[in-house]
Formats: structure tokens, sequence, C-alpha cells
């Protein structure tokens, strides 16, 4: 998958379509390495409109409960501090 | 590149010359390294004299000869690298360089304020700095803490009216 | 404390337009990332995991009321209610928006108050003992110095674009509470045999990935003298600093690499033309207009007896948490935000706006942040302790652990750091929680666990007697330990003790290292005394024990 940090308000997001999500389950998977590096090309482009910053790849796998990333880091930032549960993505938790 | 100094747009007067090139008349612009090599050579031209220096290269290296140089261009490789500040302050303090130096290469208008309290005179600018920008930056703050070579009083020498 | 003139209040606010201009001109795109990350990072602004990270700077760790409030406001307004106490006395919001950071700026400096300088490669907010102005064993309150230090470094213009950060902290006192040989440069306040006061002047301390001890660079600097001299220091590394190697670019590796001896002429040779020039000597009658801003309040003279109280837990309070003060009747008290099992140094917006109305009802003109993410009041009539007891207990912030096994320094770690490798408040609060049982605790006495979530060591982890460093190993958490660590005059770096732990096995590693302790410590040694005595082989074999099981 491919994520990013938006620019204006440093909220994660997730490619899907062309365009950047909230939410990690409604990303775009990409089956192949050629499809995820065809996602990065055009996510630079978001780059370039000061849309997001820094999109990268990373890995995700299909768990019992369905897709989740591989890194412990890429599960802490899809859902938010382990220690506060109350905040950010998991808690649905909007930007004010 | 456009060329702004002491805060107007001016004509640069200079060449650059490379390492090999033969010297033009008129101001010329040598690297560290050709200085040192043809050293008598460039000091007894008729013509105004520039060194240029890369980022590693300390304006100690010029000695006592900065006095019959008219020009110094520091280069900038990446606006991050911050080495030419301190060059600059050696130029005008220990070294009493009074001629002009010349930043180069990558700086941002963010960086232009400190250029000029260092010292540096000269700026050879992206046409986006204008020299409206330019006096811009440089009253973005009215107050400094430190003394500069712009000749700004400190906030110290304000509050005590020194 | 310090209060702003019309310059320093004209400079912050100017600051604050500048940010703006560079804020807009990065939304527009006119700056790139890579042009706008140096310029965010001067006024404090980091993108962490799951947002931007605002760090405000709490110059030497001095808050009046006004302040708490204000940061208060700044947590409920654009963040999400709370704020982190740093091991650099600062503090930081999690989740500020881009957007909004001018404005939050502005707020700020209408109670003096910035991010100016608290990250990129310059010269960072400047730290000091957080016993300033109280300590029985203080040679001269360092604020003055760490105030003069400050203005002398805030938009320096040959000093901001740094090979790395640069690190300042002073202490004034016998006893170190600065850590100032963990520094990349530190000023200890000290008297010579003549009886004057001047300043030692240490280079080349630090953490993260190669921790080096500082080593003294100016012996005896007299007291015209400091800003020419400092000023030759951070010359010499501006232009010999390594800017090849961002893991070499600390002045520690210059002035390892260099060695003292070297270090020393050629700050000496800079000093001299420094000096020589005149421009940054300080007089005499500008050291005693800032020192007139540090002086202590009028101190009554008032009994000097402990008060007691109905209150059991009060008692167990002031047997870590009050410090004597050098004038009779009156305290030092820490404030723990190490609640069992909490979150180590945070507070929420609820409790920083008690804390002002506390300072307000005391009469007490500031609170301090400690480099051990706790809070400190320096100056408490003793006969208010009681009172002031039961109203932090009311406010969850009078835990009784000060300088015990449960106050513990972490760093955010992997919950909120883009730079992390392992979580480390977990570690944190199931170490507090393992630990809980306050007998216990005075058993163990004295024991300070330090823990980092990636090798740049903002936990401090070196300087832990017991440090944890989390890596990450194949994808899981993995935690290293290290003992023998100290950030006081006693400086050390811990070692490494072996191989890592997983994360279900660490605390339990830990408590066998206090069993340890306990077995082998001899009358009231320290776990640090124990350790230092008898090395690392005993706690090696005891916290690698239950691996050893398990492979047989």
């Amino acid at each position: 998958m491919l994520t990013a940090n938006r620019l204006v308000d440093g909220d994660v997001v997730y490619w899907r379509a062309g365009g950047w999500v909230e939410a990690f389950d409604q990303g775009d998977v990409f089956a192949t390495d050629a499809d995820a590096e065809v996602a990065l090309q055009a996510a630079r482009k978001s780059v370039a409109g000061n849309v997001v910053v820094n999109p990268y790849l990373f890995e995700v796998r299909a768990e019992a409960d369905g897709i989740q990333p591989v890194k412990e880091r890429e599960i802490i930032r899809a859902a938010g501090p382990t220690v506060r549960r109350d905040l950010g993505k998991q808690a649905h938790d909007v930007s004010i | 590149m456009p060329l702004i100094r002491n805060g107007a747009p001016t004509e640069n007067l200079f060449a650059d010359v490379a390492d090999e090139a033969p010297l033009p008349a008129g101001g010329a612009i040598v690297s560290l390294t050709r200085f040192l090599a043809d050293r008598e050579t460039l000091l007894a031209r008729n013509s105004p004299l520039g060194v240029r220096l890369k980022a590693e290269e300390s304006p100690a290296a010029l000695g006592d000869d900065v006095g019959r140089l008219s020009l110094v261009v520091l280069e900038f490789p990446k606006f991050r690298d911050g080495r030419a500040f301190s060059w600059a302050r050696m130029l005008r303090t220990r070294l009493g360089f009074r001629g002009e130096i010349r930043a180069t290469g990558d700086f941002l208008y963010d960086q232009l304020a400190f250029m000029t309290r260092v010292g540096i005179n000269a700026f050879e600018v992206s046409e986006k700095i204008t020299p409206e920008l330019f006096q811009r930056a440089l009253a973005e703050m009215t107050y400094v803490y430190q003394p500069g070579a712009d000749g700004r009083r400190t906030i110290r020498a304000l509050r005590t009216g020194a | 404390m310090y209060r702003y003139d019309e310059f320093d209040a004209a400079f912050v606010r100017q600051r604050v337009e500048q940010f703006r201009f560079q804020v807009e001109r990065r939304l527009s795109g006119e700056l790139t990332e890579d042009q706008f990350k140096p310029l965010r990072l001067m006024n404090g602004l980091y993108l962490q995991l799951h947002a931007y990270m605002l760090r405000v700077a709490v110059p030497y760790g001095t808050l009046s009321a006004r302040q708490l409030r204000m940061l208060a406001h700044i947590a409920r307004k654009y963040d999400k209610g709370y704020g982190h106490f740093t091991t650099r006395q600062n503090i930081q919001f999690n989740w500020p928006k881009l957007k909004d950071v001018p404005d939050i700026l502005a707020e700020l400096a209408t109670v003096e108050m910035h991010a100016i300088q608290t990250s990129g490669n310059c010269i960072r907010n400047v730290t000091a003992d957080h016993f300033a102005g109280a300590a029985e064993d203080e040679v001269e309150d360092p604020r003055p110095v760490a105030e003069i230090v400050r203005q002398w470094s805030s938009l320096h213009p040959e000093f901001s674009f740094l090979p790395r950060k640069f690190k300042i902290a002073v202490s004034g006192a016998a006893h170190d509470r600065a850590a100032l040989k963990f520094h990349d440069m530190a000023v200890e306040i000290v008297k010579n045999e003549a009886g004057e006061t001047g300043y030692r002047v240490l280079v080349g301390g630090g953490m993260g990935r190669t921790p080096y001890i500082g080593y003294t660079v100016g012996d005896f600097v007299a007291k015209p003298d400091l800003l020419s001299f400092l000023e030759a220091v951070l010359r010499v590394y501006n232009e010999e600093g390594r800017r090849d190697n961002i893991y070499k670019a600390r002045i520690k590796i210059l002035a390892h690499t260099l060695g003292e001896a070297e270090m020393r002429r050629r700050v000496a040779r800079e000093f001299a033309e420094i000096k020589a020039a005149g421009t940054q000597q300080l007089p005499a009658e500008e050291l005693a207009r800032i020192a007139a801003y540090f002086a202590p309040p009028p101190f009554a003279a008032l009994s000097d007896e402990m008060p007691v109280s109905a209150d059991k837990d009060f008692f167990d309070w002031t047997k870590t948490n009050i410090h004597k003060h050098r004038a009779p009747g009156y305290a030092i008290a820490t404030i723990s935000l190490k609640p069992i099992g909490g979150v180590p140094g945070d507070a929420r917006h609820e409790q920083l706006d008690a804390l002002a109305d506390l300072l307000d009802r005391y009469g007490m003109a500031e609170i301090r942040v400690s480099h051990e993410q706790n809070l400190v009041l320096p100056h408490v009539r003793k006969k208010d302790l009681p009172a002031i007891f039961a109203r932090l207990k009311e406010l969850g912030l009078a835990t009784p652990n000060a300088g015990l096994i449960t106050d513990i320094i972490a760093c955010p770690g992997l919950d909120y750091c883009d730079l992390a490798n392992a979580r480390s408040i977990p570690v944190a609060q199931q170490i507090s929680e393992r630990f809980a049982d306050l007998s216990l605790q005075h058993d163990i006495g004295e024991l300070k666990i330090k823990i980092s979530g990636c090798i740049n060591a903002c936990g401090h982890h070196h300087a832990g007697h017991i440090g944890i460093l989390g890596v990450d190993k194949k994808g899981v958490e993995f935690y290293q330990l290290q003992l023998g660590g100290s950030g006081a005059e006693d400086a050390s770096i811990g070692e490494i003790m072996g191989p890592g732990f997983g994360e279900h096995e660490i605390v339990d590693a830990v408590e066998r290292v206090v069993e340890t302790y306990l077995k082998l410590r001899r009358g009231s040694e320290r776990f640090l005394d124990t350790y230092r005595r008898v090395g690392m082989e005993p706690f090696r074999n005891m916290a690698y024990r239950e691996q050893l099981h398990a492979a047989h």
C-alpha cells in the first residue's frame, strides 16, 4: 500500500484510485510491485501539488481479520498511539 | 543570474575563469587552487581579481593577499552547509577584507538576513529574488541580539543606549 | 524570572510573522519540503508518525502561571488536550496542524513563549539545573547565564546552519542536576582558588549512536569573557565539524577526533581573536541586569519543621519528593508526572490550569520542568506543603516516587515518533506497574531507569542506571539493557549487557537485575554503587537465566 502525510494538517493518508483517503482499510492494495510503482509515481504529483509529503510504499498481508500492515510502525500509524486508544484514527477521532 | 550588491541590482563585472583557461582582460574570478598556484601572475595583473572558495576552503588560505583582492566568492553547495557564514565572518574580522563578498549557489531567501549580517554583501540570486523581496528579507527581524557586519545596533546596545 | 522588554517581545512577534510567510510559501509550493524542513525545524515543528509535533521552548525549564495557562489553552484549542514534557525541559504537542502553527506561535508570543530553535541544526534550548535558585549546594543561580546564552544564540547569523544540532546546559551547583557532561557544550559556575566566580566550559558530550562524556575546554573563563569563549567553540565547530556523514556531525566527534589538547588550542586561538575584537564581551552591568530578574522571592523567617498531616500519603510523599531548600522554612517539591502505569511526562490541560491556580494561591511565581520529565516547585513554604499535597493528590500529581524505580524517563517512542524502532511508553508502564508497591520501591531506593525507542537516545538511556534501548529485530520489538550509566557529576555511559530481550521478556529481565542488586548490595549502596562495585557479570548471569532455562 501507499501512504503519506497530508501537508496542511499532517494527517496520515492512504492512496486510493488517484487520491488520498484517511482510513487504512479504504486504501488501495497493490498486488504487484509494478502496480505499486505506478501509484508511487502518480503520488509524486501530489507532492509537487503540495497536497502530501513523503509518500512511500509499505507491505501488507492478509490476516484473519483482513489486510494488515506487516510492520509494527505501520500498524501504529494506521490506528494511533497504542498508549492512548482514545486518540487518533482508532478512536474515529476526527480532525477538528 | 541577477546580482544584488549592497541591496541593489548590479552588473556582474567579473568573469568566472576555469583553472586552465586564459585570463581575460577585466575582472576575473579564479579558484583558490589556481590562485595559490599562479599567485604572482594573478596579482601582477592590472585588473580586479576575485577568488572563489568552495565550502570546505577556508579564507585563511588567502592570508595577507586578501587586501589585494577585490572580490571573494563563497560557494553554497547546499543551503544547509553553513560553513560560508564563518568564512564571511573570518574575511571581515580576522582578515580585515573590505572588498565584495559574493554568495553563489544554493541559498534561500530565508538566509539572506543572516548572510548580510556576517558580511556577505553581494548575492547571485535566482529571478525569484527581486530587489523588493531582498529588502523584505532583511527587514523581517528588526532587532538582533548579536553584533553583525551590517552595523545594526544590538538589542543590548539599544537597551543601554550604548 | 526573566521578563521580556519591548525588544524581546518584538523579536518573537516578528519571528511568528516570518514563519507565517514561510508556511504560506510552503503551502503555495514556492518552497519545497526539502527547503521548508530546516525552516520549520528551527521553529520546533516536526512531522511525526501520526501528525506534526510542535516542541515549545521552556528556557531553562522555568514557567509562570500565566504561561501554564497558555499551554493548557493551546492543548485545548489546537491539540488533543495534553502536552508532553521532555528530557530537555521543553513541552511537546503531538497533534498541531501546519496551518494553525503560526497562530499557535502568535498566542505563545503573548505570554513570552516561542518555539525558536527547539529543533534544527542550530543552538537548541539552553537547559539548567531545575533546582536553580533554591538548592543548598548552589554556588550561583545558573539561569542568568542560561538567559544570556539564550539571547546570544537566538537567530545567531553565523551559527544557524551548523553541521548538526547543538545542545547547551548550565549548572551552578556542586551536584550536577543538568547532565552537563552529556551535552555538546556546558557551562559550570565555579569558584577559583582566589574565591572568584567564573565558568568552567565543557565540550563534546553526547548521547545517540556514539555516546561520549564531555571534557573541559575552558578551565576558568572569567565572567566578561563568557560569550566570546562560547562563540569561539561554536566557530571551531561550524568550520570544522563534519558535514559528510550525519552520524559523525556532532561536536562530540570533532572533540574526540581532535583530542583535548588540539581542541583547546583551536578554541583558544579563536577566543583570543574574538575577545580582542571586543564585540562579545559581557560587561558586569549587563550580567547584573539579567541576574536581577532571577532574584529569589524574599524568604520569610519560618519554622523549619516539617508539618505533620493526618494523611499517611503525605508522609510517604515527603520521603522522596521534598528536597532541602537553602532557606529555612522552605522546601523544593517535585511533582511527579509518573503516575503508576501512566505515560511518563504527560500532563492534561486541566492539570496545567490547576497548577497555575496552585501557583497563584500560594504566591509562587514559577514552576520548573526537569529533564527527568517531572515538574518542580522551587520555593514552597513548608507549612503550605500539606495543603499543596492534598491538591496535587486530587489532580493525580502526587505520586510519591521521585528518584525511585517507577520515576522512569521515556521518550515518546514508536507510539508517536517517526524515528523510533520500538515502543518505549508501554515498557515504562509495565515496569511501573511491576514495581508499584511503595515499600518495595523504598527498599530498592534510588534507581533511574531511562528508556529510548531508538538509537537517537532522546530517552537518555546511556545515562540510566538501567538504560533500555528499543531496537527492531526482524520486525519485532526488542530491548537492549545497559547498566551503570549516570548523568550526574560522576557521569558514566551505561554498559550494554548483551543480546536484547523481547517485549514480553524485558520487564522480567529488569526484575531479575533488580533482584540481583538486592541480593548483592552492601549497606546503603544504591543500585548504581553496587553495579560499579561488582560489575556486569552477576547481573548478566541472572538476566539471561530464563533464556538459559528455556534453551534447555
